[in-house]
């Protein structure tokens, strides 16, 4: 499994065509407390760089974008409830949906853990 | 309790503290403690002493109430206490500086408050013969003209209620305009970074899509980017100008230009207009519409004390599309009003109607003093005090807090700061709560969304010197304290009635209707 990031901040986890998307720990830290995530419904298509899902903290409502293009095929019900897990766990189980990729050749415009790392470093 | 986000807050109000101010009554000397109105009057007592209701056939079928309502009785003096003991908590622009960015709390001439309160203005209904309201509706054509003059417009929609609403109407005449011109298909409005919140917000309420177009790193719309995106698709490009990082879009008629180029239609947002008023025309820029916020520019009351105004000023090629009701002088002098029934052949292409009746009318009265008071030499002076005093703000405070464009040259209205240069842990929140202890209402934090941790100070052109020395050596000082890590700050405010509020809690789990406390404790 292979995880990638995007520019805005979002992180993807590929296992086979699946991928699963969530926000990265940087982009929680910069948030601040989360008390709202709204998560896309299965079967929701969406395109790369789209809007699939929407972050509310108590400074600022940020849409996150599809990392990758794929249809929805489940959207993270606990953080409905839990929305503080995206601050305890942003790269685990706070994710936001998981998706089945339709064109994988889209990962390789993103950026591995240490590019990543190295990006956010330079912010 | 959940884990702690290392660059938040939390309240760390020490028990020691409270027990310290602590009296038997919670009140501290004048300053009262005030429960709910629920907690004070019991159900069970009234106020009033109203005689039964006759017995007569009950015509509700079962939709009867069963339960009793709930609502506290109290006796009149009671009624005023709780809300006078109330207000006595609040800020307002008459006890201190008021120095909300984009918000513009200037002082409102009280001699704005008597013209309004005329009879002949504030008794009159909007249903009354147009024979008998000649008086208003020559304060509305009046106004009217002003507004048009001083933008450099054609025509002006007067009845939007408020700034957004204000946006809604322009949209609209936008909209109807490309609809004649058989291009309903522009779907797309563009919207830079720079641009007050409400502007996406009306294009996609009116139907449009919204794209961003980024800013320049001197917090101006990046024009060759912009440029780039135009198209047959963009009906209309929606720009604040003074920006909301304070500083003017020098390259306006371009824009204006580039956007006419393709077939677009220039929005601008007015809500900055107080400071270029007299000094520059949006009109000569390539605007098509904008709206003038007259509870900002004009002076009127807003921000709990009075309702918004928000007059749209059009282009020669917007106006035909403009909102009834509207004033019209005829050639003998008399007043009147074009509405549906009048309209004829005079203005065939109006979008339709916004509003019941034809506006705010107490603040076009309002307004309308405020200008005359001013003349046209006095609104130049407005803009230009506006500017110096936002600008002695920022020159006052750039060695203590980061001015990110603070080397770009002046600021307009408003001076924008960010949180860089504050201690590991300590952000924008802390500065604005610790300014609640020393007396201020806070700065506008974190907006716009282009600065990290924003604080946008707009000062207005009705302070003084000493009253903004005063408030910028405030500033410094909570600034200094946030600087050096002073960990006091982290539960700022300590003397206000309420000190530091988790509002994560209150966010994650708001609590919306009062109940009784042993109700409340069984829902827990």
């Amino acid at each position: 499994m292979s995880r990638y990031f995007t520019e805005d901040h979002e992180w993807v986890d590929v296992d086979g065509d699946i991928g699963t998307v969530g926000i990265s720990e940087y982009a929680q830290s910069q948030l601040g407390d989360i008390v709202f995530v709204e998560v896309p419904d299965e079967g929701k298509d969406v395109t790369k760089g789209d809007e699939a899902a929407v972050v509310e903290s108590v400074k600022a409502a940020s849409d996150v974008y599809s990392p990758v293009s794929g249809t929805v095929i489940e959207g993270n019900s606990d953080l409905a409830d839990n929305p503080a897990l995206v601050n305890e766990d942003p790269e685990g189980d706070g994710w936001f949906f998981k998706l089945t990729l339709s064109d994988a050749s889209e990962l390789e415009g993103l950026m591995d853990e240490t590019a990543y790392a190295a990006f956010v470093a330079k912010l | 309790m959940t884990t702690l986000n290392p660059a938040g807050w939390r309240p760390e109000m020490t028990p020691e503290r409270r027990a310290k101010a602590a009296t038997h009554s919670g009140n501290k000397a004048l300053m009262l403690e005030e429960p709910l109105i629920f907690e004070i009057g019991s159900t069970e007592t009234t106020g009033v002493d109203l005689a039964e209701p006759p017995a007569g056939k009950p015509r509700l079928g079962n939709l009867e109430r069963t339960a009793t309502i709930g609502l506290p009785g109290l006796a009149e003096p009671e009624t005023v206490r709780h809300y006078t003991r109330l207000s006595r908590q609040n800020y307002a622009i008459d006890l201190g500086v008021f120095p909300l960015g984009s918000c513009t709390m200037k002082h409102n001439p009280r001699l704005n408050e008597k013209m309004a309160r005329l009879p002949g203005f504030a008794d009159v209904h909007p249903l009354q013969p147009v024979d008998t309201v000649q008086g208003a509706l020559a304060v509305i054509q009046e106004l009217a003209v002003w507004l048009i003059e001083l933008t450099g417009m054609y025509g002006v929609a007067m009845s939007p209620k408020a700034g957004a609403h204000g946006e809604l109407c322009g949209i609209l005449c936008i909209k109807a305009a490309l609809e004649a011109r058989g291009e309903g298909h522009r779907k797309v409005i563009l919207v830079p970074e720079s641009a007050h919140g409400t502007n996406p917000a009306t294009a996609a309420f009116a139907g449009y899509s919204v794209e961003d177009i980024p800013a320049t790193a001197d917090g101006r719309v990046d024009l060759a980017a912009l440029k780039a995106r135009l198209g047959p698709d963009v009906a209309a490009v929606m720009i604040t100008n003074p920006n909301t990082c304070g500083l003017f879009e020098r390259d306006m008629r371009a824009i204006s230009d580039a956007v006419h180029a393709v077939g677009g239609y220039v929005y601008c947002d007015g809500a900055n207009f107080n400071a270029i008023v007299g000094r520059v025309r949006p009109g000569d820029l390539g605007i098509d519409a904008m709206h003038i916020n007259l509870h900002k520019t004009f002076s009127t009351p807003h921000g709990g004390g009075g309702p918004g105004s928000g007059p749209v000023v059009l282009s020669e090629a917007l106006s035909p599309y403009g909102p009834l009701p509207f004033v019209a002088k005829q050639a003998d002098g008399h007043f009147q009003l074009v509405e549906e029934e009048t309209v004829g052949e005079d203005h065939p292409h109006s979008f339709g109607r916004m509003v019941a009746f034809h506006g705010q009318m107490g603040m076009f009265t309002r307004a309308l003093t405020y200008i005359l008071s001013h003349g046209a030499d006095g609104l130049r002076q407005v803009a230009e005090d506006a500017v110096l005093n936002a600008n002695y703000v920022l020159r006052s405070l750039d060695k203590t807090m980061t001015a990110p464009f603070g080397e770009a040259g002046p600021c307009m209205h408003e001076a924008l700061f960010s949180d860089a240069n504050l201690a590991e842990g300590f952000t924008t929140i802390d500065v604005a709560k610790g300014l609640i202890d020393e007396g201020y209402h806070p700065m506008t934090v974190y907006f716009p969304l282009v600065v990290h941790g924003a604080m946008l100070v707009e000062p207005t052109e009705t302070e003084s010197k000493a009253g903004l020395d005063a408030f910028i050596d405030a500033l410094r000082s909570v600034v200094e304290r946030a600087k050096a890590g002073d960990h006091s700050l982290k539960s700022a405010p300590h003397y206000a009635p309420r000190s530091r509020l988790d509002e994560t809690l209150a966010a994650r789990k708001p609590v919306l209707v009062w109940k009784e406390p042993e109700a409340a404790q069984a829902a827990e």
